[in-house]
């Protein structure tokens, strides 16, 4: 089965909550060497909880349908929550087959959601947690 | 267009993996091994496996000979003189070894020439040397065509380096360099010349006498060779007067507790029990390639033009470097419309379709071309038609998966 299923070139051609929110209480971007994606996540968070989120960058169809996904799993979550999403969850949000090769690609947005929002409770993603991406 | 050759099947049949059908356009980034390979490798550990260069006993002298054997083959490829062939592990090896033991010279104010089209394997040691030295590093630029820029080439010659580092072949673009020609007007300009030759040497004859080039490296994987193997060679007097990279066992003459003499040219490069099998496997490598290699580069120069062709029909295609076919060698780089590299190799991945994606180690050019990544498909002498048939029937499955 191919990575490049409906869903995914459907979340990469008409992106869902594409674009950056201007003073964004948690905002965070990294990059992945190998295909050379960018994500950047900006969310702003009121009572703890996250009352509007998006994603930018360039970069593969599945960084981006990914990082679009995600974010439209995090409306309405408590931020604390984003410490509990872990690679396996982020996986079944997929629902396709990823090669080991591709998984950074996969899990990029995850892991600048986790730098936003550790960084916005004030710590830090740990390289232990990062590793686990 | 005439036809290919019948031979190109008959060699294709050399090859053990494509009993697998798999379309393997990715020989740039490393060759697949002929059975003969193979069956020297196998045959060393089988019959004859012990240590060179120093065991009296009859398997010693065996294995001694047939890695000195090997370094004759692949001097006389290169028409070179054994003693001015040095096994390496790679090109990349090679030219750390250049650049810290002929390096070692340089001064604060002195001025190293490379080209921005280098792998890095062809930069980055030259940026450490000048970081060491205090040296200054510049690059010969390319035209928009992907070719190198014969203006850039003369005003940084004035300046006069002492060194100039520059592949024969681009593993991105694919560009022939006119090595030769630049090779002349660097010796009048006082400067040395190293020359990467791993994009060439899989396609066509490489003579370092005609060339006249100082130094010259390429990676035994890429040639048909194992991996783990390479070859710099270098002009006798030059290697003569630079001292050892690596120091240890079988580079020396003698050793006492207060210092050592070195040993003779090559050996002097060599420390340490070298890759002996793989040593011996190249030999077969470039003696199974030399026998063919003017049909090769026939082959090669045919089977290119014909994937121009092809690739110049896919609609959204965009192809870096040299339009003309005959200005390049072995590769071809290009994007489809706007699927991303990476994503363009999964798809041709789920077609069975092996290419290449990404910054292919040359980061500087991606910036020139201000692409992230490229595709890019590489042929070697097993590659036939239908391989490139496969390419473009996978990319125009591409172009239906992305919606294009």
């Amino acid at each position: 089965m191919s990575m490049f299923t409906e869903v995914i070139m459907d979340y990469y051609r008409n992106p869902r909550n594409r674009g950056q929110i201007a003073d964004a209480g948690i905002s965070a971007e990294d990059t992945n060497p190998l295909c050379g994606d960018v994500i950047q996540i900006t969310a702003t968070a009121e009572n703890g909880k996250i009352s509007d989120i998006k994603f930018d960058g360039k970069g593969c169809a599945i960084s981006q349908a990914a990082a679009s996904m995600l974010t439209e799993h995090m409306q309405g979550k408590s931020v604390e929550d984003v410490k509990n999403i872990n690679k396996e969850d982020m996986l079944k949000m997929l629902n396709i087959p990823i090669s080991p090769v591709r998984l950074k690609c996969a899990l990029l947005g995850l892991k600048v959601l986790k730098m936003g929002a550790y960084a916005h409770l004030g710590s830090e993603l740990s390289r232990e947690e990062a590793e686990s991406l | 267009m005439s036809q290919l050759t019948e031979s190109e099947t008959d060699w294709r049949s050399d090859f053990p993996i494509f009993k697998q059908k798999v379309t393997y356009l990715d020989s740039a980034a490393t060759s697949q091994k002929p059975l003969a390979v193979i069956k020297t490798l196998e045959s060393f550990y089988n019959t004859t496996n012990a240590n060179i260069h120093r065991g009296v006993y009859q398997w010693s002298a065996k294995a001694t000979e047939l890695y000195e054997n090997s370094r004759k083959l692949i001097a006389k490829f290169l028409n070179a003189r054994p003693w001015e062939t040095i096994f390496v592990r790679n090109a990349t090896e090679g030219i750390n070894l250049v650049a810290r033991s002929w390096g070692a010279n340089l001064k604060k104010g002195d001025l190293i020439v490379a080209t921005v089209m280098e792998h890095h394997s062809n930069m980055v040691p030259w940026q450490e040397l000048a970081k060491r030295t205090g040296a200054t590093l510049e690059y010969i630029t390319v035209t928009a065509e992907g070719t190198l820029d014969m203006n850039s080439v003369k005003e940084l010659l004035a300046k006069k380096p002492k060194m100039l580092a520059i592949a024969q072949v681009s593993n991105v673009l694919g560009t022939i360099n006119p090595v030769q020609e630049i090779i002349k007007m660097a010796h009048e300009a006082g400067s040395l010349v190293l020359v990467d030759a791993c994009q060439s040497v899989p396609h066509m004859t490489v003579d370092v006498r005609q060339l006249d080039c100082d130094f010259l490296v390429f990676s035994g994987h890429k040639a048909f060779g194992p991996t783990g193997i390479g070859v710099l060679y270098g002009k006798e007097t030059l290697l003569r007067g630079m001292e050892p990279f690596l120091t240890g066992g079988d580079m020396i003459k003698e050793v006492k507790l207060e210092g050592a003499k070195w040993n003779d040219l090559p050996w002097k490069f060599e420390a340490g029990t070298p890759a002996i099998a793989e040593a011996i496997a190249l030999g077969t490598a470039i003696e199974y390639l030399s026998d063919k290699i003017d049909a090769v580069k026939n082959h090669d120069e045919e089977l290119l033009a014909y994937a121009m062709e092809e690739l110049q029909k896919v609609p959204g295609i965009m192809i870096y470097g040299p339009t003309n076919p005959i200005d390049r060698c072995g590769a071809i780089s290009f994007n489809l419309a706007d699927i991303h590299a990476h994503d363009l190799a999964s798809v041709l991945d789920d077609n069975n379709v092996a290419i290449r994606s990404g910054h292919h180690c040359s980061m500087p050019m991606m910036d020139i071309l201000k692409v992230p990544a490229t595709a890019r498909m590489s042929i070697a002498l097993y590659n036939t038609k239908e391989d490139v048939d496969a390419l473009i029937t996978a990319l125009h499955e591409a172009r239906k998966v992305f919606r294009l």
